[in-house]
């Protein structure tokens, strides 16, 4: 509890929205009433306390945060993640005093710096000393302090050639590692970072994470947004889940992150596909009604630890065809394919002709996963057009950890399938 | 309930920033830094550079000679017009050009306001020390002036500094107010270009408000700037220059207030920039 270096209870903030009214007639005696009385309303706003919604234009309230709460101690680093216009940045914002909460407190103990953006108060004119020398003023380095980590800062960012050009002269590469350079030299206790390491390459990513991890090493508290899973898992041992304003979970960040990518965890054993759910462009001959799982384990769309996946598809087809050719695949929550099958794959079975009606089909794709979410997708090609039948990713699958009889002895092996080697004994040469 | 001695800061909505003036000591660097990237950004590319500084006061005070000089008639005083036209141009241009940078100057920064924390009273006050580096440029090329006239002041120099004070008050007051309103009411934008060109004239640089008859003086005097181009001039001519006392201290008392509520109104509105802006 001593510990605790930020410490928010109850945070609130509200952002008022206007909406303009569409008057049905617009005379112009009333649109100059109107316009006389708002102007009125408008000058006298910051003296009236609390001055309530205007009757010509609608006003909404619309709560960025929510009654968030949270302790982070010292030494921690902690990711924020979350949907677009969950109320991270905003989050971010109140913590570091450039907006204030509606309501509710922030309590934080030691020097905070924040990096809400890249290159914040860099002055295009300017050359790149110079504006290593605003810059780091702007986030609150002393003068003093910059000329000391001057050369770390050139260093750091590999522009020594073109440290006296105009910052408008460099590319947007060379713009952004100046830029991060100087804010990651700043050492406060609490550093704020939001979304920044996204641009950048590779191996500027790397480095400036190796930076912070470096930072946040010495005992110095990090807090994160970011929308990349990977950094937020590479770079923090806690993290928090902001959905429309309101503080999901915090905890563990293998925890937090699951829950935020896999929002639906696990669907039913049967799911019914509708038509909204197909690509338009895959035409319309051909239609998938229900994908069901059969003898998965009891609870949803599930599998047990190395049971073949066994589905059944239920298809309407509304016109003749032919050369229809199945395929089932699973992917990671992420998007990225793991594995995926064709009926007709290494010539195993031919292609099929449909006619008109319905139909159920059953294909089993083996199971050599790892436990966890992935994503199954059907799909079917009609090969003599070399075009979509239909391509879909209905259902999210679960890969349980033990076997229907019991547990299976938990290995920890990292990665999608599960791998199997040989060991020969050790020899001992010396 | 948390305890408040264990926090260094805390945040909450409507309290009053204790730590704000601690802040402004804090992150006094960012006045030297603001204002030093404003006069660098000026001259960048230029040619002739920071003798532009020197071009404007000089020419101003060429053709006020000439015009209300020369061909207005207007009297000096016994003082070389040139000079009595310049050391009223002195603190008028200081105040024309610092309220005019400070009240864009929170607009202009928006960018620095949405995305880092400094306290905001450092944006106008920059624009302002801005001003005064010019003011200082301009007061080098009046005493080159005074040289060539062999015209020397007496005593009452000394009384200066009070003066420029006194001109800093009036830009940073007035400006305080106009870049508050700026944010919320960017109708502000093209007020101010015509506040200066109109105080140009009624405020008494071309002219000695001398000439101002005898019953209006006081009420002239309200005008914050009537009271320091007064003051400067006595303090820099000297000799028969005579300062009407009702009037400089009304004028005086005018800066104040401008200043104290200027501070007043921009600290009120001050919380929700970043999200107006």
């Amino acid at each position: 509890m001593s510990n605790c270096v930020v410490k928010v209870e109850g945070l609130s903030k509200k952002y008022t929205l206007r909406h303009e009214q569409r008057e049905r007639y617009t005379a112009l005696r009333d649109v100059l009433t109107n316009k006389a009385k708002s102007l009125g309303r408008r000058m006298a706003a910051p003296f009236v306390r609390g001055s309530g919604p205007c009757t010509n234009s609608s006003q909404e309230e619309f709560w960025a945060l929510k009654d968030v709460s949270f302790e982070i101690e010292q030494g921690d680093r902690v990711g924020i993640i979350g949907r677009n216009g969950a109320g991270k940045s905003t989050l971010l914002k109140v913590i570091s005093r450039i907006t204030e909460p509606t309501s509710g407190r922030v309590s934080m103990k030691g020097r905070v710096a924040s990096l809400l953006e890249v290159g914040t108060g860099f002055h295009p004119e300017l050359t790149g000393r110079e504006n290593i020398f605003l810059n780091g003023a702007i986030l609150g380095m002393s003068r003093a302090e910059i000329r000391r980590k001057f050369d770390e800062i050139v260093d750091f960012a590999e522009i020594e050639r073109f440290l006296d050009t105009p910052v408008k002269r460099y590319s947007s590469g060379m713009y952004v590692r100046l830029a991060f350079a100087v804010a990651a030299h700043l050492e406060p206790e609490i550093l704020l970072v939001d979304e920044v390491l996204a641009v950048g390459d590779i191996e500027f990513q790397k480095k400036c994470i190796g930076k912070m991890e470096k930072v946040s090493g010495d005992e110095r508290t990090v807090i994160v947004v970011s929308h990349s899973m990977s950094t937020v898992k590479a770079l923090c041992s806690k993290a928090m889940l902001l959905d429309r304003g309101v503080m999901k979970v915090m905890g563990q960040v293998d925890t937090v992150v699951a829950e935020y990518v896999g929002a639906s965890k696990v669907d039913d054993a049967e799911k019914a596909i509708s038509d909204k759910d197909h690509d338009p462009q895959g035409g319309t001959k051909m239609r998938v009604k229900q994908v069901k799982l059969l003898n998965g384990a009891s609870n949803g769309f599930s599998v047990y630890w190395q049971q073949p996946i066994s589905v059944a598809m239920d298809l309407e087809v509304f016109e003749d065809v032919d050369e229809v050719s199945f395929g089932a695949g699973i992917k990671m929550l992420d998007g990225t394919w793991v594995l995926s099958a064709h009926h007709d794959d290494y010539g195993a079975r031919p292609r099929w002709a449909f006619a008109a009606g319905r139909y159920t089909i059953r294909f089993a794709l083996q199971n050599n996963l790892r436990p966890g979410i992935y994503r199954l997708c059907v799909g079917a090609h009609h090969e003599h057009y070399m075009r979509n039948l239909f391509h879909l990713e209905p259902v999210n699958l679960e890969v349980l950890d033990h076997t229907q009889q019991g547990s299976v002895p938990f290995v920890y092996n990292p990665g999608i399938v599960n791998g199997s080697s040989n060991w020969e004994t050790p020899e001992r040469i010396g | 309930m948390s305890n408040p001695e264990e926090f260094d800061l805390v945040i909450e909505a409507g309290r009053t920033e204790l730590h704000y003036w601690k802040d402004l000591w804090r992150y006094r660097e960012l006045f030297y830094f603001l204002s030093w990237r404003d006069i660098l950004v000026r001259y960048k590319q230029t040619v002739i550079g920071v003798a532009w500084s020197l071009v404007r006061p000089l020419l101003t005070m060429i053709v006020f000679t000439i015009v209300f000089g020369r061909l207005g008639k207007f009297p000096s005083g016994g003082v070389p017009y040139p000079i009595l036209v310049f050391s009223a141009m002195l603190p008028w241009q200081f105040f024309a050009n610092s309220l005019s940078e400070s009240s864009m100057s929170l607009v202009g920064n928006a960018n620095l306001i949405s995305k880092v924390y400094f306290p905001r009273l450092v944006i106008p006050a920059s624009s302002v020390i801005v001003g005064f580096v010019d003011f200082l440029i301009s007061f080098a090329l009046l005493i080159v002036l005074m040289m060539g006239y062999r015209f020397v002041p007496d005593w009452k120099v000394v009384t200066l500094p009070l003066f420029v004070a006194m001109a800093f008050g009036a830009s940073f007051g007035v400006g305080l107010w106009l870049t508050s309103l700026n944010v919320e009411y960017r109708d502000f934008r093209y007020i101010v270009p015509f506040i200066v060109q109109f105080g140009l004239y009624i405020s008494p640089v071309g002219f000695s408000s001398g000439v101002v008859p005898g019953k209006w003086r006081l009420l002239y005097s309200l005008n914050p700037m009537v009271g320091v181009i007064d003051g400067f001039r006595w303090a820099i001519l000297g000799g028969e220059t005579t300062l009407y006392g009702p009037g400089f201290l009304l004028s005086l008392a005018v800066i104040m207030v401008l200043l104290v509520t200027g501070i007043w109104y921009f600290r009120k509105t001050e919380r929700t920039f970043a999200d107006v802006i």
